[in-house]
């Protein structure tokens, strides 16, 4: 047997043998650290996450995440059963939070509100431009209370500003979504798909910028004609397994031109793998993940109803809540 | 120097070195008895391991061409790469490292506890199974039947038929467990008796829920890394710290340092084990406190991993000679090297500012292939190297080849991990800065994937050296009995072909 050096106390027994030798201690043991992870890591999370429920958002009284169509719940499983989970995430990470501070409404007295606003250290090219086109983004990167405090100051004849959340990190700015994707977002998911390597764009929001069925099918017949350029072309493989080809008859012209001279038509995997791409969306605006709202020209952001909070997050300090521009 | 007629690849006298002092129990059987007494199931495990192993590189292989070059074998549904990382990654886990590290689990038992093996039956019906369950979830995987969640890709059939064949050889397992003549329990046993439960609840308990009645939303990716976490850090690694701490004391005949360090670094190895998977979770969909506790873990899994090295370190003490003349122990040793770096990468790689970095990047697969191809699968080779000559009494038939899987698998492991960090640490910087489009991203890691390729290649070059090693060796060890066979069934004998032939044509 193997000898070991050490290991004797000093009356020169063996010491740990009791435990370290006997067979069912030992498997206590081993059942012991089985409990304290099956308790901390599986038992609690249930408890906090395990009975989620769908919320109902606020400002529309929608139940999200809403389910699924049929034809899109197909093409879930399409998408697990090819594993495009391999190269796509589903996830938007957000580094923090600032905010905006926006010209809802520029008023009448322009020529004070111009004054107003170099006094308040916006650049007077800034100024022309945000009083020429408000609503406008007049200053970014500030704290909640630095905003409120130079909106409150903007009281010029019929002027507001706005305070306007923004949400920062690079998946935000790349437009793979307006907010960090939190727990909510999966709940009707199976398998849930999060993904842990990005060869490919995050998908968690593709509908919301989905560029349409017929552009989606090119894509995934031929990545390389939608995605890149000659010296970067799409990494993406083809997967026109998904299609059936025919060749053109004359005088016939393709309902999806991607290959010359051949009509290329989608199999049902392929439609219903476009229909689950188009309902990937993680934007609802949530409580504990809200989406920046800033005004819009025509008609100025939809505005809360009475009793319910603003968009923002509820501020701790004693500051009053942001204005909200009514026309 | 001669590397190839080392007593330890079965040439010459084998046992023991000198420094060893047989025991009282393991008087009764000599270590040849015990290591015959293993011969056919855990020879069947070590064969049906190395096939899996060299058709998992393959993939590897393929995949690593996929990767930059998108229309590579891009027009079958189940060569698409989706479907052939998680086939390949399974192939690995379950049809190699799990069933050698069952192999190694037979024979350490046997030679540690002073017993013959036992209930040979049941253990070919359970490497049979598990072999079938391996094909069905292999073929399952590439004819899109995957579950979805990582490493449990295989869907609910083969689960089920991995499940049983394991409870089964578990069951064999425990019954050597209590058999064992020997009283002192040696750290390599605590190790593999922890293991052996661990993978049969853990696997279960994945399976049940995530495939058999899943939980809700993104909990199913808690359970998912709980698993994974749980599978790497509580099955493979203890497989493989009783490899290293059996064989670094008998290759060097120097005794183990310290008993009580390896009592520490067990029960925390045990402690943080499952919970250091949830790592992967920083910064995702679900509870702050889950990846925040993985992070802690996994800094807490250098506890351990500091440990052993002190311990494997003074056990080694001044015995650099071995090193040099001993091939196995350089595989064992580089099999242990790599955990020290992928322990501290890990670590590094779970606190939130660089996870913000480099999450999905490539440089995550790097350090999983360093764990599993530079640790698991190195420390299993050495053991297998030691082990088979011994069961299959017969020597390496081809030593020089030991070499080339040597030069090969360092070279590999060496150039996939350099290539897959470097390229995902660049491209999680790019990543990170938006105004670099994403198809540049993309494009800027294709050199370091292409070196990566050149690894891959080298890893299964060696892997088939190895294969065909081990092919020769069973070739030698399956003739006396082909041969046997024939005379004894057929009444043919190749040596005296006309004689009996004529006896059984002219009745």
């Amino acid at each position: 047997m193997l000898r070991i050096r050490s290991g004797r106390d000093p009356y020169g027994r063996q010491s740990g043998r009791e435990t370290m030798n006997n067979g069912p201690l030992l498997f206590l043991g081993i059942l012991a650290s089985l409990a304290t992870s099956f308790w901390g890591l599986l038992i609690a999370p249930q408890v906090q996450i395990g009975q989620q429920q769908p919320a109902v958002i606020e400002a529309t009284g929608e139940i999200y995440p809403a389910a699924r169509s049929g034809l899109a719940r197909q093409g879930a499983e399409i998408y697990r059963s090819l594993g495009c989970v391999e190269c796509h995430s589903q996830q938007v990470r957000q580094t923090g939070v600032n905010f905006d501070l926006w010209l809802a409404e520029p008023g009448t007295n322009r020529a004070e509100l111009s004054a107003t606003l170099t006094r308040l250290g916006v650049a007077s090219a800034e100024v022309a431009r945000a009083i020429e086109q408000a609503p406008a983004k007049l200053r970014s990167g500030l704290t909640q209370v630095e905003a409120q405090t130079i909106a409150s100051q903007i009281t010029n004849g019929d002027a507001k500003a706005q305070v306007v959340l923004a949400n920062l990190g690079p998946d935000i700015q790349r437009g793979w979504g307006r907010r960090v994707t939190v727990t909510q977002d999966y709940l009707g998911d199976y398998p849930v798909q999060l993904g842990n390597l990005r060869v490919g764009p995050d998908l968690a929001n593709y509908g919301a910028r989905s560029p349409g069925l017929p552009e989606i099918l090119k894509h995934l017949y031929a990545p390389q004609m939608v995605v890149g350029n000659a010296t970067k072309p799409s990494m993406m493989p083809p997967y026109r397994f998904l299609f059936t080809k025919r060749k053109l008859r004359e005088g016939e012209t393709p309902t999806l031109p991607v290959e010359l001279g051949y009509e290329v038509t989608p199999k049902p995997e392929a439609e219903a793998l476009a229909a689950y791409l188009m309902s990937l969306r993680a934007d609802a605006p949530l409580k504990e993940a809200p989406v920046p709202n800033p005004p819009t020209k025509s008609a100025p952001a939809p505005a809360p109803a009475p009793g319910q909070p603003a968009p923002i997050p509820a501020p701790t300090s004693a500051t009053p809540p942001p204005p909200t521009p009514t026309k | 120097m001669n590397v190839s007629s080392h007593p330890n690849l079965g040439h010459g006298p084998t046992e023991p070195p000198p420094t060893f002092t047989p025991s009282p129990a393991e008087g009764r059987w000599s270590a040849a008895q015990i290591d015959a007494s293993c011969r056919w199931p855990v020879l069947l495990l070590f064969a049906s391991a190395l096939a899996w192993l060299v058709l998992g590189s393959l993939l590897q292989f393929i995949i690593a061409i996929k990767l930059h070059a998108a229309g590579f074998l891009a027009d079958s549904p189940w060569l698409t790469l989706g479907r052939l990382r998680p086939a390949a990654m399974d192939c690995f886990l379950y049809g190699f490292a799990s069933q050698a590290g069952m192999g190694v689990l037979l024979w350490l038992f046997c030679r540690l506890g002073g017993i013959k093996l036992v209930l040979h039956w049941p253990l070919l019906v359970a490497g049979k199974v598990w072999n079938i369950g391996v094909t069905v979830g292999f073929l399952g995987i590439l004819l899109g039947y995957s579950t979805g969640f990582e490493w449990l890709e295989m869907p609910r059939a083969a689960a089920s038929l991995l499940f049983l064949a394991f409870a089964l050889f578990g069951l064999v397992a425990v019954v050597l467990f209590t058999l064992r003549r020997q009283n002192e329990l040696f750290p390599s046993q605590w190790f593999l008796l922890a293991g052996l439960f661990w993978f049969a609840w853990s696997y279960s308990g994945a399976n049940f829920l995530t495939v058999v009645n899943p939980v809700r939303g993104s909990f199913q990716a808690v359970v998912n890394a709980w698993f994974t976490g749980s599978f790497l850090n509580l099955w493979l690694a203890p497989i493989a710290f009783a490899g290293v701490l059996y064989f670094v004391p008998r290759l060097t005949g120097q005794p183990l340092f310290s008993r009580e360090l390896a009592i520490f670094a067990f029960w925390t190895q045990l402690g943080f084990g499952s919970f250091a998977g949830l790592s992967s979770l920083v910064e995702s969909p679900v509870p702050r406190w889950i990846g925040s506790v993985g992070t802690a873990a996994t800094v807490g899994l250098l506890l351990p991993l500091a440990i052993n090295a002190l311990n494997w370190h003074r056990t080694l003490h001044g015995n650099c000679q071995a090193w040099k003349t001993d091939i196995i122990l350089r595989f064992v040793l580089f099999g242990a090297g790599c955990y020290l770096l992928q322990g501290i990468l890990g670590a590094v790689y779970a606190t939130p500012q660089v996870a913000a970095i480099i999450g999905f990047t490539y440089a995550g697969v790097g350090k999983t292939f360093l764990t599993l191809h530079g640790f698991v699968a190195m420390v299993l080779f050495g053991c297998l190297y030691y082990i088979v000559p011994r069961v299959a009494q017969v020597a390496w038939p081809r030593p020089g080849w030991i070499r080339v899987h040597w030069v090969c698998s360092v070279a590999g492991v060496g150039l996939v991990f350099l290539g897959l960090t470097i390229g995902g640490i660049v491209q999680g910087f790019k990543m990170t800065d938006p105004q670099v489009p994403f198809p540049s991203v993309v494009k800027g890691t294709i050199m370091f994937v292409g070196i990566s390729t050149l690894g891959v290649l080298s890893v299964l070059v060696g892997q088939i050296a190895f294969l065909g090693n081990f092919a020769l060796l069973l070739q030698r060890v399956l003739q006396p009995l082909y041969q046997m066979v024939l005379v004894e069934c057929c009444g043919y004998a190749p040596d005296a072909t006309p004689t009996v032939a004529k006896a059984g044509g002219k009745p």
